[in-house]
């Protein structure tokens, strides 16, 4: 008897814990495209991602107004940063570190720089910002996050930054009213396929009011795309025809220009 | 017009690659040489990583020489036994060398090692050219007849087994120095992305004694084998070659090597040669350049699983 009140007490503080949050906002999200084709001509698209602060009759809606950041992840790719030294007066690649399962694309789209909307504590909590996200690196036998501004770890979002698959926006984000917003998710033409997870997150005075999820699926398509899954997947039969097709236009070479 | 390679991973000018082909084919057929030592280190110029130059450029020379070693057999120019017997080695060597750079490769030496044999390579036969070459002018100029250096009298391999009759080249050597050649070509063209005729002429004329009638079109069917080798086993292993940039080479390739070989015809032999020696030495020093000098960024990023 007292075991299955104490279990009832615990399932009812659960429910209330974790569905009726300290806040009674709702984050209500659209993108406006959540398949990407990416053809040969594609030279990067920007796609718009709608948002909508809702809350119940019960709470009121803040009067200092909301701060958003969108993150989006691209799919999860493990990654080689290496570094070169001068070795005998040549540059040789001397020392590098294996990141893992890091994302091969990652854009944090904010309205304003994030450290203005909350605590270094918080951001990093959340993993807000491409200085906060995690980047775990293979370390010995160990995989772990190293310090903030390990040489590695920074060249690594540096050199992304550079390929423009890490993006950093701090306008990006529009609010139209204090609760309307939109997001413009900036995809380049070198995006790699695969899924993007999408995660917004609502800010407040400095504290995390509540988040919401979404996803978007970037596919190439085409030929140069039917190239690059058959370079990869039929390696064999893939060279093979490559090599055909060299004999044959050497061939034909031969005899559109014969001479004699 | 703007395409994307897929596997170099980088948006190019298909009209840049073409011209690119055209003009490496002109110097191939205007010097008889197939190109590969000039094509590997200009697509690493454009920005294509080494590695994906080096295994596209293998179909590249496939495709040159093959229509080239089509026209020698027709004026029977080659020796079918000698290319048999190169192709023996020249095929491990390949694997060898397609083995080796995959090594390189998950070391994160593989650029380094590109660059480095490059530039030994070509500084030292690009310099015995253009100093052989300059030295021929020079007596021509002094009134004195050419003289063409005699083929090196017995050596020591002469002496070694297996000794074999080669009836077209007229020639009676033993197989294991030309199986040592093949192993080379095939090896050097795995891990350079050349089909190594500036190399492989020079050594069967010097060290085997193959006769001129027989040489350029027998080492042409090694590189077309080795190079088509190279292309299947590149592709197995590192999955770096890129189809649709080899392919776009080849044809310019194949056209600019036409008009080569009508521009070669009408220059003379030493100054051909000097010409080339410089080319060689060009190249040659501008991968020096690129290791000596600081680069811009110390750090770069390598895909390792996607």
């Amino acid at each position: 008897m007292m075991s299955r009140c104490r279990t009832a007490l615990t399932a009812l503080a659960f429910v209330l814990l974790t569905s009726v949050p300290v806040s009674a906002e709702r984050l209500v999200i659209s993108l406006s495209n959540h398949r990407v084709m990416v053809t040969s001509s594609f030279t990067g698209v920007d796609l718009v991602l709608f948002g909508s602060v809702e809350g119940d009759q019960a709470s009121v809606l803040r009067r200092g107004g909301y701060d958003v950041v969108v993150t989006v992840a691209g799919p999860r790719v493990t990654e080689r940063t290496r570094r070169k030294e001068r070795v005998f007066g040549i540059w040789v690649n001397a020392d590098a570190r294996t990141f893992i399962d890091v994302p091969s694309y990652l854009a944090v789209i904010s309205n304003k720089p994030p450290d203005a909307i909350a605590g270094a504590d918080t951001l990093r909590r959340q993993q807000v910002g491409l200085e906060n996200i995690l980047l775990p690196q293979r370390i010995g036998p160990d995989v772990a996050d190293t310090v903030r501004d390990d040489p590695f770890r920074q060249a690594f979002i540096r050199l992304k930054k550079e390929h423009g698959l890490y993006i950093e926006r701090t306008t990006g984000v529009t609010f139209f009213t204090p609760t309307l917003f939109r997001a413009d998710i900036p995809l380049p033409s070198t995006a790699p396929f695969g899924t993007y997870e999408i995660d917004v997150k609502l800010f407040a005075d400095g504290v995390l009011v509540t988040q919401s999820s979404s996803a978007l699926e970037v596919i190439k398509v085409g030929f140069e795309q039917f190239v690059a899954d058959a370079a990869r997947d039929y390696g064999f039969l893939y060279g093979l025809t490559l090599a055909m097709i060299a004999l044959l236009i050497g061939w034909f070479a031969s005899v559109v220009f014969r001479r004699d | 017009m703007q395409i994307y390679l897929p596997i170099a991973d980088l948006p190019v000018n298909v009209f840049l690659i073409l011209a690119m082909g055209l003009a490496v084919g002109f110097i191939s057929g205007m010097f008889g040489i197939g190109g590969g030592f000039l094509m590997t280190p200009l697509l690493i110029f454009i920005g294509v990583t080494p590695g994906v130059a080096v295994a596209s450029v293998a179909s590249h020379i496939a495709a040159s020489s093959c229509s080239g070693a089509i026209s020698y057999w027709r004026k029977k120019a080659i020796d079918p036994a000698l290319a048999l017997m190169l192709l023996a080695g020249g095929v491990i060597g390949t694997a060898v060398g397609v083995w080796l750079f995959t090594m390189l490769r998950a070391l994160d030496q593989l650029d380094l090692t590109i660059a480095l044999s490059y530039l030994t390579l070509l500084s030292i036969v690009g310099g015995l050219m253009a100093s052989e070459s300059l030295r021929a002018i020079m007596r021509s100029r002094a009134g004195k007849p050419v003289v063409l250096r005699r083929p090196g009298s017995h050596v020591w391999f002469h002496g070694l087994p297996f000794k074999f009759r080669f009836k077209r080249s007229k020639i009676y050597v033993s197989a294991i120095p030309v199986w040592v050649i093949g192993f080379l070509m095939g090896f050097i063209g795995a891990i350079l992305g050349i089909g190594g005729g500036f190399l492989l002429v020079p050594m069967l004329i010097y060290l085997l004694r193959v006769p001129t009638a027989t040489v350029i079109g027998t080492s042409m069917v090694l590189t077309m084998v080795t190079m088509a080798s190279a292309t299947v086993m590149h592709s197995v292993t590192n999955h770096l070659v890129d189809g649709v940039l080899a392919v776009i080479l080849m044809v310019g390739g194949v056209i600019g090597a036409q008009f080569g070989a009508r521009a070669g015809s009408k220059m003379r032999g030493e100054w051909l040669r000097l010409l080339l020696g410089l080319l060689v030495l060009v190249v040659g020093l501008r991968f020096a350049y690129q290791l000596v000098v600081e680069p811009g960024d110390l750090y770069s990023i390598r895909l390792v699983m996607p």
